[in-house]
């Protein structure tokens, strides 16, 4: 297909390389340096998409990253991007784009009946109509309004790119590089400053691409080549293009998108597709220059009406005429700007000016040109249905109440320009208040909360001279302060066309008799009379008519749209638009993908993976993992075609009859050193530790100062002044932090250090009637006898030739002791376990093993232990010291904690004693009792007791001293089970703990 | 994310520390006879303040120190950061 819209000699395109594309299934083809839309453009392509709720044909509004229209489903390298605008999204070879929001097609759209319903789809509707019938909601309404509404579709595909993050730190960041951002990136890089250079489009050099000034003896777009060139080449400048700092946040953070890949058919071999800069910047210049502003008339949302600054982009960066017979309408001279680059290109603009006698060097030029122009003429609304055909004109009155006779005009494109909006989001963002500046119309950033400066349009400063002197003034005294270098670049003359003042006209009335929809906000469809409606129903927060209303919701976020919508409200409610207030900005400035949200932190690396020396070991032997926090831990070894449950009973089983063995490496282990070691245990601990004799371990419990247990776990006296301390796998990071606290804050005249030491030990908990036979051939050497090693003893031994830590202790109930080897030894250790224990035959044991050994113990662990429950509670009241302090003591005699009928844990058995209980499940008198049924307890912890051989539970009960042998129901309304059950002792097994000090 | 200078190894990003809490808190101490309302005072009572706070953080991915930092709670602007055994 020929390109009728493509101009010869102008335009920064590489025409020696042609790229072919699909749109609709269709195939066109555009240039190197294009965007989807300047190909399509070039193509005479107007029709793009459907607007979300009436279903109105769209086409393009702007260049750039403003564009409230032309979005479209992006397909790249197999994957589907939704939302892709096409005024950013660069072409490049085989790319495939359809449109948006629309059935069967973007040309005969089903949903556009509601255009012609209109009537009935102001605002609010979906708030009025919707919430009744109430049960209609889930069954009609929702899933009607979620095929209707939204633009693009997600891929349900896992996304196979790469993101990255990436940390930077800079003297100055510098957010565009229009004339204001590479004049002060250039003054502060000369004087010494490091420098972040940030620009979201391809090219560098923003409006200076598309104006006509001269900067020295330089074009702009000249001058600005070569500033950028130069920034690359110094070692202190990092310059990026398609690259968006989208957040301003705490000192001076900024995060910044950086799309690498977007612009290519696929993501070159290991590169990322895109990469996030966290950028921590000691100074931040914001030079993001400003957006125009559309002017609001009948039907403005029709295809070919567009910016005016858009339709020069085309024209000079991708040599494309958006039209062919065009009609400015504008109430301030940058349409005139448009109008002569049409002229000078062989096209024949009409201008119609707003003002009456408005005089300026750049009208006057139009005029030498011999441009059409209409002065006090508007544009009273738009002609054509897909295309802009013609458009009904007319004067207006001076005080731009009345219009004249409307009359008919042909033209195929009306470019607008209702002057210049600042883009203030990131200034915004950084916490400052806004000022509205009646000069242009439009707010300014007050006062910088943070270390920012906003310089050139952003800041409301419309002339390029004014802004050159101003930006390397910033450059150079913001670096100065930095680097207190003194290399002052000087600013180049200027040459530029003067302007004169715009008009504050921007919404045309209607005619009378005509209705015409006139939008404010294109991406939503939000109207003058939705406005209109909001106000009339009582919204008067400009907050809440934005939420009524969606005006500036959506992916654009109201960058064409949220002035015109103030101005309108504050019209209406004869206020003045700082009265109004706008919208609060907040970050994101423009769509970031979840992709580079994320980065590298997806799958195997949304966390460390922690595996204990042993985990090869447990892998080779058919071991299933179960995740303990960030560890792996074996649940059971599957032997043949075992189930959890059968597998876990067999090694439960095997450490009652023989011995198991557990690894047991992922406990938390903390070495505790200093003369004061003894004191700071007796102070966090419940029970009495001063007395404890070197050689010897003891177990106690730590509270938090409300009372509320916060772990358990043993600790053994290496020596005088060295303990070893063990917490339990899930706390052991907290508990670090708890003994640090109590050292550094609250007690710091306790002369003692703490360590992790959890990564230092492998450990292995030998458990069974034959662990002593065992132990005796691991450790020939020493006496591990009853009286060498007794209950609670600890040892030192050396197994096969390495150094060991014996302790015997007991978390199964069972004669019990665990070894202790440096990390690096574990593995060597585990298999010495396996191979001598053979001939006692041990089994290695998982988690599940181990929870029903304890289970049926009666040891309580994190389930009962879960920070709602206090040590008489878990039947720990015997552990409480009456001599001394300790911390969480003072909260022990508090009413409800000394209640007579205080909760308690018990043993419970099904009364079939066939059917497991689900953890979880609820203690009730009466199974059939009136809802809310009084809840007694619930089930903590449930097994399938090998001593037993029937299934066995733990609970929390109310009144629990005085519930054993009662009848109760346990209910779990989640597995629909109503289970008899009977209540019982919590030591089920061994209630006299006879096994552990055999 | 906050900018936080520790007293110990200079000025790191928010992410390497861990919050704990109003600094001006002080424990009762040990052994000592208090009223229940002293008691609850200490252990729940927190003043929710809009303005300049000193509070403790712990450099838990560096030195593992706990140290004081003057930080206003709405607008994040951190006055002075102290160690632990230093008064503002």
């Amino acid at each position: 297909m020929s390109q009728n819209f493509r101009l010869k000699n102008i335009g920064l395109i590489n025409r020696d390389k042609k790229i072919s594309f699909k749109f609709n299934g269709k195939s066109y083809f555009g240039y190197e340096g294009d965007t989807l839309a300047s190909a399509l453009l070039a193509n005479g392509v107007h029709l793009i998409g459907r607007s979300f709720k009436y279903h109105r044909p769209r086409g393009f509004f702007g260049s750039g990253v403003d564009e409230p229209y032309a979005i479209v489903q992006l397909f790249r390298n197999g994957e589907s991007v939704a939302n892709i605008k096409t005024t950013e999204q660069e072409l490049f070879e085989d790319l495939e784009a359809t449109s948006v929001n629309c059935w069967p097609n973007v040309n005969f759209d089903i949903g556009a009946i509601n255009n012609f319903l209109k009537i009935f789809l102001p605002a609010g509707f979906y708030y009025k109509t919707f919430m009744w019938p109430k049960s209609f909601w889930h069954k009609v309404y929702e899933p009607f309004i979620r095929k209707a509404a939204g633009f693009g579709v997600a891929s349900i595909k896992h996304d196979q790119e790469r993101y990255e993050h990436r940390y930077e730190y800079c003297d100055l960041l510098i957010t565009g590089s229009g004339p204001s951002g590479l004049a002060s990136a250039y003054a502060a890089a000369k004087n010494g400053a490091r420098v972040i250079l940030a620009e979201d489009k391809p090219r560098f050099g923003g409006t200076l691409l598309t104006s006509e000034v001269n900067i020295g003896n330089q074009t702009g777009k000249e001058w600005a080549e070569n500033i950028t060139a130069e920034l690359k080449k110094m070692p202190n400048v990092i310059v990026k293009n398609r690259s968006q700092v989208f957040g301003y946040y705490d000192h001076n953070m900024l995060v910044m998108s950086e799309r690498i890949s977007d612009h290519l058919s696929k993501t070159k071999k290991y590169s990322p597709k895109e990469r996030l800069w966290y950028i921590r910047a000691k100074e931040v210049v914001i030079s993001s220059g400003s957006i125009e502003r559309p002017l609001v008339f009948g039907n403005n949302d029709t295809p070919g009406v567009m910016l005016s600054s858009a339709a020069k982009e085309y024209l000079k960066v991708y040599g494309v005429l958006v039209g062919k017979k065009p009609l400015i309408f504008t109430n301030n001279d940058s349409g005139y700007e448009t109008a002569i680059e049409f002229k000078k290109n062989g096209v024949e603009p009409i201008i119609l000016d707003t003002r009456k006698n408005p005089k300026s060097e750049i009208i006057d030029e139009a005029k030498n040109l011999n441009i059409n122009i209409k002065f006090s003429y508007v544009v009273v609304a738009a002609k054509g249905y897909k295309k802009v055909k013609s458009a009904e004109i007319a004067k207006i009155s001076e005080d731009k109440k009345e219009l004249g006779v409307v009359e008919n005009i042909n033209c195929d494109c009306i470019c607008v320009s209702g002057f210049w909006t600042p883009t203030i989001h990131l200034a915004s963002q950084s916490g400052n208040k806004t000022i509205f500046n009646k000069d242009i119309d439009a707010f300014v950033s007050g006062q910088a909360k943070q270390e920012e400066t906003t310089i050139g349009a952003a800041n409301g400063t419309f002339t390029l001279e004014e802004t050159l002197k101003d930006s390397f003034n910033t450059g150079y005294e913001l670096s100065k302060k930095i680097t207190s270098n003194d290399n002052k670049t000087p600013t180049p003359a200027v040459v530029e066309k003067k302007s004169t003042k715009h008009d504050k006209f921007w919404c045309v009335p209607l005619p009378k008799g005509k209705n015409y929809k006139r939008f404010l906000d294109f991406q939503n469809d939000v109207a003058v009379s939705d406005i209109e409606i909001a106000l009339k129903e009582g919204y008067r927060s400009i907050e809440h008519v934005k939420r009524y209303t969606t005006l500036g919701m959506a992916t654009d976020q109201g960058k064409t749209s949220n002035l015109n919508g103030l101005q309108l409200v504050s019209n209406i409610e004869n206020k003045i638009v700082p009265e109004v207030g706008h919208t609060t900005f907040r970050p994101p400035y423009t769509p970031v993908t979840i992709g580079a949200i994320v980065g590298r932190e997806v799958g195997k690396h949304s966390k460390p993976t922690r595996k204990s020396p042993i985990h090869s070991w447990h892998e080779n032997n058919n071991a299933v993992f179960v995740d303990a926090g960030a560890w792996l831990r074996p649940r059971y070894y599957k032997q043949g075609n075992e189930t959890l449950f059968e597998a876990s009973k067999r090694e439960a089983k095997n450490v009652r009859k023989n011995v198991g063995v557990c690894d047991v490496t992922t406990l938390g282990k903390i070495d505790i050193k200093g003369p004061d070691a003894a004191e700071l245990l007796n102070r966090v601990y419940t029970n009495a530790w001063l007395k404890l004799p070197v050689g010897k371990a003891r177990y106690g419990v730590m509270l938090r100062e409300d009372g509320i247990v916060m772990d358990d776990g043993t600790t053994t006296r290496i020596s005088e002044t060295h303990y070893h301390m063990t917490t339990t796998t899930a706390q052991a990071a907290n508990i670090l932090s708890h003994l640090e606290y109590y050292l550094q804050i609250v007690w710091p005249e306790l002369n003692v250090n703490v360590v992790s030491t959890t990564e230092q030990w492998a450990g292995a908990a030998i458990a069974g009637p034959k662990s002593r036979n065992l132990l005796q051939k691991l450790f020939p050497k020493i006496d591990v006898s009853k009286e060498g090693l007794p209950f609670m003893g600890y040892i030192e031994g050396e197994l096969y030739g390495i150094r060991a830590r014996i302790f015997r202790i007991s978390f199964s109930g069972e004669l019990a002791y665990e070894v202790n080897v440096e990390s690096d030894n574990g593995n060597y250790m585990w298999e010495k376990i396996i191979e001598t224990g053979k001939e006692f035959e041990i089994q290695p044991y998982g988690t599940e093993a181990l929870s029903t050994l304890r289970i049926e113990m009666g040891h309580v662990a994190g389930s009962e232990l879960d920070g709602r429950t206090i040590p008489y509670d878990n039947s720990l009241e015997g552990m409480l010291s009456k001599k001394k302090d300790f911390i969480g003591k003072r909260s022990l005699n508090r009413k409800a904690y000394v209640a007579e009928d205080r909760q308690k844990v018990v043993g419970v058995i099904p009364l079939d004693k066939k059917t497991s209980i689900p953890e979880g499940s609820h203690l009730v008198k009466d199974a059939k009792a009136k809802l809310p049924n009084p809840k007694l307890g619930y089930i903590s912890a449930s097994c399938w007791s090998v001593e037993y051989d029937n299934p066995f539970s733990l609970a929390i009960i109310k009144d629990g001293k005085n519930m054993i042998g009662q009848k109760l129901f346990a209910m779990s309304p989640l597995k629909n089970k109503t289970i008899p059950v009977e209540i019982v002792s919590s030591h089920y097994v061994d209630p006299k703990g006879e096994r552990v000090r055999s | 994310m906050l900018h936080i200078r520790c007293p110990h190894c200079g000025m790191r990003s928010q992410n390497e520390f861990a919050y704990g809490g109003d600094a001006s808190v002080k424990r009762p101490e040990l052994n000592k006879e208090i009223s229940d309302l002293e008691w609850d005072n200490f252990v729940y009572l927190r003043k929710s303040l809009r303005g300049k706070h000193l509070e403790l953080w712990q450099h838990i991915s560096g030195c593992r120190q706990w140290f004081k930092v003057q930080r206003d709670t709405s607008t994040h602007e951190i006055f002075k950061t102290i160690k632990a055994n230093e008064d503002i």
